[in-house]
């Protein structure tokens, strides 16, 4: 699971929970694989995103290293910005570990990259 | 809108992509043939260029062909969404297998709305061959394609049964999004399930191309 994708998933459609929003991460084991950079797709891909949110479980997961916590101005132009971005969105994996709902504390087990959002039909 | 690959290696790499061990009727399980998927892909990236650096959706991903197609064609990110652990075991042996690192999957019921909370109008493109809705779970298909507008800022493409094609034209615009036919095709199902008489039977499906409205 990319920080891409955690940055998007909530638990807010189970039954009590308000907002859901952002899911803990314990995780278990993390890997980082090579991603093309496309500077113009990062760019795009930035204000689709909560940058704290980003942040955050980028340093839970130890890789924050020198991205900046506030968004930079005209970070488009800015190559190295970017790439810092890229690598913390896109080739940050978090191979398996859980993601903990804040407010029930529900765990959602990742497998093989692969967070399972399933729920039972009581919890909906 | 010029693509990174020929047609025709697409179509030998998506040939590679392993199927459905034991389909599950319930859920519809068909693979998407390759050639199928590979023109369909194609068509999406050269006629529209809404594939190669854009954020793509795969709803209903199964064994990853379309999601791993897309990922040939340079999708800046792909993100599968699937309801099925033994299709995602496929999937995931697939993805590793390609080596396409653009990849990301996700098991979730699309039909809950845990789904779209956060993934409103995230997605550049969503592609999706659903369920068709002829197994006990009629409007499963058009299910999938509420969440696919939900989704997208921009186009869906998707298969649905050519019979239904007046009431999928009405469903997208009530829903958003205005729909056009790309093509008729025929969908040769092989004879997956103990039900099927014949070894393999040809359905027409169109192939739809959903503009947001915005």
């Amino acid at each position: 699971m990319k920080l891409i994708t955690h940055n998007m998933l909530t638990s807010k459609c189970m039954k009590g929970v308000t907002v859901g929003y952002p899911l803990k991460i314990q995780a278990v084991d993390v890997k980082t694989s090579e991603v093309d950079f496309n500077p113009e797709f990062i760019s795009r891909l930035i204000p689709k995103v909560d940058w704290n949110v980003l942040c955050e479980a980028a340093e839970s997961v130890g890789f924050l290293d020198d991205l900046p916590r506030e968004l930079i101005e005209n970070y488009e132009n800015d190559v190295d910005f970017l790439k810092k971005a890229h690598r913390v969105l896109l080739e940050v994996d978090i191979i398996n570990g859980e993601l903990v709902c804040p407010e029930t504390g529900r765990k959602f087990p990742i497998n093989n990259g692969i967070p399972n959002m399933l729920l039972n039909e009581d919890e909906v | 809108m010029w693509p990174c690959m020929k047609l025709r290696h697409l179509q030998e790499l998506l040939q590679q992509i392993d199927d459905f061990h034991k389909p599950k009727i319930l859920l519809e399980q068909y693979a998407t043939p390759s050639h199928l998927a590979s023109h369909m892909l194609y068509t999406i990236q050269t006629q529209y260029g809404d594939i190669d650096g854009k954020i793509v959706a795969d709803l209903g991903c199964g064994c990853g062909s379309l999601t791993i197609g897309a990922a040939a064609l340079n999708a800046g990110t792909v993100i599968g969404f699937e309801i099925d652990t033994d299709a995602l075991e496929v999937c995931y042996k697939n993805v590793t297998d390609q080596e396409f690192s653009s990849i990301d999957i996700v098991q979730c019921d699309i039909s809950q709305d845990l789904f779209t909370n956060g993934w409103f109008k995230k997605f550049d493109t969503v592609i999706m061959n659903p369920p068709f809705g002829t197994k006990h779970n009629a409007g499963i298909d058009m299910d999938f394609l509420k969440k696919a507008i939900q989704l997208s800022n921009n186009s869906i493409y998707s298969l649905h049964k050519t019979s239904t094609r007046n009431h999928v034209l009405k469903f997208a615009t009530a829903n958003g999004a205005t729909g056009e036919v790309l093509a008729k095709l025929q969908y040769d199902l092989p004879s997956t399930y103990k039900f099927h008489k014949k070894s393999s039977v040809d359905i027409e499906v169109d192939f739809f191309r959903f503009e947001v409205i915005k």
